[in-house]
């Protein structure tokens, strides 16, 4: 500090702020400053220029690139921040401005505005939009995942894995799931999958944490490296309760690393009763159809006799035919006796026989043997044979008389 | 049979099954689509009871090529 007896000689404007500098920079070594963030500016070289002010004053404040990176929000105009840093004075300038090493929203904290604002921006970009979302294959032959080597998730991912389906293969993508470097890891783990030729589906994700240790998740690279994935991806952060970025942007997202094992194998599940079912139908049709035909041949296999069989069938007809023919004749005959009895009933009727029996005789001619029925059919001196009732009388003729 | 894929398989089984299910074949196409219905749904099944899964992981070399390698994490 310079004394009062000075004041006689003047002094540079360098010399001045050179002694405010040194008055201000050793006094305001470390600050917590809150106000409304007014005039910010992001420019190209990556540090974030803004005034700090309350209704009576203001300041200019900086926040260089290295600090800037860490910021999870975006500094927006209005927004209510505390910020934790030295005060400076910009010598050619002449200004004092707050060099900021830190800064937080008031209210709710900077990761939930930084998680607000990048869910805002990717929506409004479509990035989580329905149809952008794809099924997930049924039949993985390789599930790539991107994990820690050494956490929980990939443990407990591994356990259902093995446990419920075979020859699933798993790729694992070790990366650090938390720290400054963990997204980009992520992000270039999720790139290197989509490398490898049969990763069918790629979960991304890690065990239960802050919302600081599954920050990662919460990052722009990530999602970007989630929607750029040519092959479908499950997110698989934290709890059921936890929500990230990954999981609005991911084709499907699993309440956690276990589940999102289960999701994938419980496809598979599906597709081994789905084969079951299709063989079922395909025995089906041929199995009816067969015993349709079974019935028919066996219709026929039964009228199909064998040899001998059929040799006693026939001989059994041919008995029951001659019985019939048998009894056929046996019928005839009788009727026949009978008709025949009629028949010489009549005929003895008709017989001259019995014509002889009342009296009356036949005369035939002796020579040959014509019955004579006129006188004049004889002459004398011939040979008569006169038929009787009973016997004959052989004559001679005496006399004709017509 | 066996260097078909595993969607190629079920995709020909279920119009294998379609086919048989229109009911209109003669008794010879049948039996056909029958058999080659069965040899497909084994042949998926066989995939889906492949025995022991890889577990392997994805590393980058020291040009940054990418390799895999056997991981080991306990179980094995």
């Amino acid at each position: 500090m310079r004394n009062a007896d000075d004041f006689s000689r003047p002094l540079s404007v360098s010399r001045l702020v050179l002694l405010l500098q040194e008055l201000v920079e050793d006094n305001f070594v470390q600050v917590l400053v809150e106000g409304e963030i007014s005039n910010f500016s992001a420019p190209a070289s990556g540090h974030l220029y803004l005034t700090l002010k309350d209704a009576e004053a203001q300041i200019r404040a900086v926040m260089f690139r290295s600090q800037a990176r860490r910021l999870r929000f975006v500094p927006e105009n209005g927004l209510q921040v505390v910020c934790r840093g030295r005060v400076a004075v910009y010598r050619q300038r002449g200004e004092l401005q707050l060099v900021l090493d830190g800064m937080e929203p008031q209210g709710l904290g900077g990761l939930q505005l930084a998680f607000e604002q990048l869910k805002r921006k990717l929506e409004a970009e479509g990035l989580f939009a329905e149809a952008r979302k794809r099924p997930l294959p049924a039949f993985p032959r390789r599930i790539g995942i991107v994990t820690s080597p050494t956490g929980a998730a990939i443990r407990d991912m591994l356990n259902v894995l093995r446990r419920r389906s075979g020859g699933i293969d798993v790729l694992l993508c070790p990366v650090r799931v938390q720290g400054e470097e963990a997204a980009a890891e992520i992000a270039r783990g999720i790139a290197d999958l989509n490398r490898v030729e049969d990763v069918d589906i790629i979960i991304v994700g890690r065990g239960g944490g802050s919302m600081e240790d599954l920050w990662a998740f919460n990052e722009e690279v990530v999602a970007r490296a989630i929607a750029a994935s040519p092959t479908p991806v499950v997110s698989a952060v934290g709890h059921e309760t936890d929500w990230t970025i990954a999981d609005f942007v991911a084709d499907l997202r699993a309440p956690t690393p276990s589940a999102a094992a289960e999701l994938v194998v419980k496809n598979r599940l599906e597709l081994e009763s789905h084969i079951d079912h299709l063989l079922m139908r395909l025995q089906r049709p041929l199995r009816d159809r067969l015993r349709l035909l079974q019935a028919r041949v066996e219709g026929l296999r039964r009228r199909l006799l064998p040899p001998k069989e059929r040799l006693r069938l026939q001989n059994q007809r041919l008995d029951e035919l001659r019985r019939r023919l048998l009894a056929a004749w046996g019928l005839t005959d009788t009727r026949r006796r009978e008709r025949l009895a009629l028949l010489s009933a009549r005929l003895d009727l008709l017989s001259p026989l019995q014509t002889l029996g009342r009296g009356y005789s036949i005369v035939f001619r002796e020579r040959d043997g014509k019955i004579v029925r006129r006188a004049g059919e004889v002459a004398a001196g011939e040979k008569l044979r006169v038929r009787l009732h009973r016997g004959e009388l052989r004559a001679v003729v005496e006399k004709t008389s017509s | 049979m066996t260097d078909i894929s595993f969607e190629q398989a079920l995709k020909e089984l279920e119009a294998l099954v379609e086919r048989l299910e229109s009911g209109d074949l003669p008794l010879e196409e049948s039996l056909r689509c029958f058999e080659e219905g069965i040899a497909r749904a084994a042949a998926c099944q066989k995939r889906l009871q492949q025995a022991e899964a890889r577990i392997e992981q994805l590393l980058h070399d020291d040009e940054g090529n990418l390799r895999i390698e056997p991981f080991a994490d306990g179980e094995d």
